[in-house]
């Protein structure tokens, strides 16, 4: 294993833990306003209180759990409908395919805030609007991928042989093109579960995210910068939380091309 | 000899077709998922308690009456027409509110856009260039931190240390007479344009790297110093023309990020643009103004790609033959 990687899985590692360990047990329930208004770190409140006497440190564990459940669940629906499109579009004729590519780069060209912004005019703001906006713009990225890479393989002397020995297309898919393009697919997706998390950030910061109290470190942010000034801990801690998370993550990433593919300098 | 049946007459053909249809497609969609709201567009033109008469009537004034394809077809006819229609909370006319929205949006979106990649060539030159120094390593690094940070956070720490801390720039708004006032309409701008400026660098500085790293790999640059050329002349020469047409590519979806950045910073810095108004608009379930806005932000966005990747093909007039011989 290398060095990017065991930094970079250690980072991931904690942040995991801590989003699991608040299911279970929080330094102060998210209702608990024991506190006063906008204490300063302290013993009992380690990065002090909120407007309403609420322990910050504990709402920054539970914006964090929002982070890695927007993360997983886009990367696994981006994924399930972005491989399945890329492959489709690999195997189709040329129109089909023209066409499909097209609209793909229609897609993709498509800033994924604009998208979700619409989807939140007509569906509401929810936490389920934004997953559904990151996870179109995530398969829309996936399939022109997958497209690719299954077109590379399809060219391969190999595959000839084996359509030549009677393998269905779909055997052909199982043992021939999923093994030949997963480790790529696995690079990409890391790297949009970082783009995930910066979006919905993004989304909860202008207010179209997850409704309070479940704040995520967007709305934690946009909270803390009118009061930037007197309690200035409250709106730097969540965003250098997520930029070492995504930084976390890309390095992840680019750990496993490494890992992948030794032909590549570490300077790339 | 450029003549009508040229490959980059073909590929322009080609490709203003796909414009024309995705914005179609892109009409479409928002016109579908505009009316999958629950609730009629009429309800906001009536009071609690309005007699089906009234409902009627109301029915009728926003056309909601028509069947479906019959609205379409109207709305659509509108929209290219740029009429978005009225307000429905402030009654003011929607292209109106747009078009004047625009003269924060557009110079925040071109300056910053331009001052990035006024950042980035330099800087990724050097990175790639000076790779193996430690001033190249410390901006390829800053470059890769600078794709993991939230935009609207950069905004927020600028606020706090320039406009609160040090107090040189306001922390938000705009001169209530806009332009008119150009030093006050500058000075607010300054800290919004360098905050988008700095994140989109970063995320160009990377595409120019890795150009760089490329052109300074190549053969033909090989060559041309084998040949006695200076550095300095292979790479204006030659480098330049190869090493431009991946970043050009890039430019049109980097343009666009540009927007949604503007679109975001305008809420961190109070700035009436086109980004606020959508955000109120979306709070305020103002169906004319948000389809007003994201028409225009879709069109926007479409025609930036076709011009990039038009500038690319006249550049790079390789890629016409490429794809000749892929469909021909």
């Amino acid at each position: 294993m290398n060095t990017r990687l065991k930094l970079s899985l250690s980072i991931l590692g904690t942040f995991l833990f801590s989003s699991g360990m608040s299911v279970i047990w929080l330094p102060y329930k998210l209702d608990d306003t024991s506190g006063l208004r906008l204490e300063s770190p302290s013993w009992h409140h380690l990065l002090g209180t909120d407007k309403l006497g609420r322990d910050y440190f504990s709402r920054l564990i539970v914006g964090s759990r929002i982070v890695v459940i927007v993360g997983i669940t886009t990367v696994i629906i981006g994924a399930l409908i972005g491989v399945s499109l890329g492959l489709l579009a690999g195997f189709a004729r040329r129109t089909r395919d023209d066409t499909f590519s097209a609209f793909l780069d229609i897609l993709i060209a498509f800033p994924t805030l604009l998208l979700a912004m619409l989807i939140v005019a007509a569906r509401g703001a929810s936490l389920t609007s934004a997953i559904l906006a990151i996870s179109l713009g995530i398969s829309a990225v996936l399939a022109r991928l997958t497209r690719l890479l299954t077109k590379r393989v399809l060219g391969a002397d190999y595959i000839l042989a084996a359509r030549a020995s009677g393998t269905s297309w779909f055997r052909i898919v199982i043992i021939h093109i999923l093994p030949n393009i997963w480790t790529t697919l696995i690079v990409a997706l890391s790297l949009q579960f970082g783009l995930a998390g910066l979006a919905e950030a993004g989304l909860s910061y202008l207010g179209l995210g997850a409704p309070p109290p479940n704040a995520s470190w967007g709305s934690l942010l946009q909270e803390a910068q009118d009061t930037v000034y007197t309690a200035p801990i409250a709106a730097i801690a969540p965003g250098l939380l997520l930029v070492i998370l995504v930084v976390g993550v890309n390095l992840f990433a680019d750990g496993l091309r490494e890992r992948f593919d030794p032909t590549l300098g570490g300077n790339q | 000899m450029r003549t009508l049946n040229s490959p980059l007459v073909r590929y322009l053909r080609r490709r203003l077709l796909i414009l024309v249809s995705s914005l179609f497609l892109a009409t479409v969609t928002l016109f579908v998922l505009l009316r999958l709201i629950p609730g009629d567009p009429s309800n906001s033109l009536l009071s609690v308690g309005a007699t089906p008469d009234q409902i009627k009537a109301a029915r009728h004034a926003v056309g909601s009456d028509l069947p479906l394809t019959q609205q379409f077809f109207h709305w659509f006819n509108q929209l290219i027409h740029f009429n978005f229609g009225t307000s429905l909370i402030s009654g003011v006319s929607v292209s109106g509110e747009v078009f004047s929205r625009l003269r924060v949006t557009v110079p925040l979106t071109c300056i910053s856009f331009f001052l990035a990649i006024l950042i980035a060539l330099p800087v990724g030159f050097i990175s790639a260039y000076r790779r193996q120094k430690w001033y190249g390593t410390l901006l390829n690094g800053l470059s890769q931190l600078g794709i993991a940070i939230p935009v609207f956070w950069v905004g927020i720490i600028f606020i706090y240390a320039f406009a609160l801390h040090w107090m040189v720039f306001p922390a938000g708004g705009f001169p209530p007479d806009g332009w008119h006032s150009p030093l006050a309409a500058v000075r607010s701008l300054v800290l919004p344009v360098s905050t988008i400026a700095i994140v989109m660098a970063s995320s160009l500085v990377r595409y120019v790297r890795s150009a760089t790293l490329d052109v300074l790999g190549s053969d033909y640059l090989r060559t041309s110093r084998a040949l006695g050329f200076k550095f300095s002349h292979a790479i204006v020469r030659h480098g330049l023309r190869n090493g431009a047409a991946p970043v050009i590519s890039i430019l049109g979806i980097e343009l666009a990020t540009t927007f949604v950045g503007a679109v975001v910073v305008e809420s961190v810095f109070a700035l009436p643009g086109l980004g606020s108004l959508l955000i109120k608009a979306i709070a305020e379930h103002d169906y004319p103004v948000i389809q007003g806005v994201l028409f225009l932000s879709t069109l926007g966005v479409l025609i930036i790609g076709f011009l990039a990747d038009l500038l690319q093909r006249i550049i790079d007039p390789r890629l016409n033959r490429f794809t000749e011989s892929r469909s021909g």
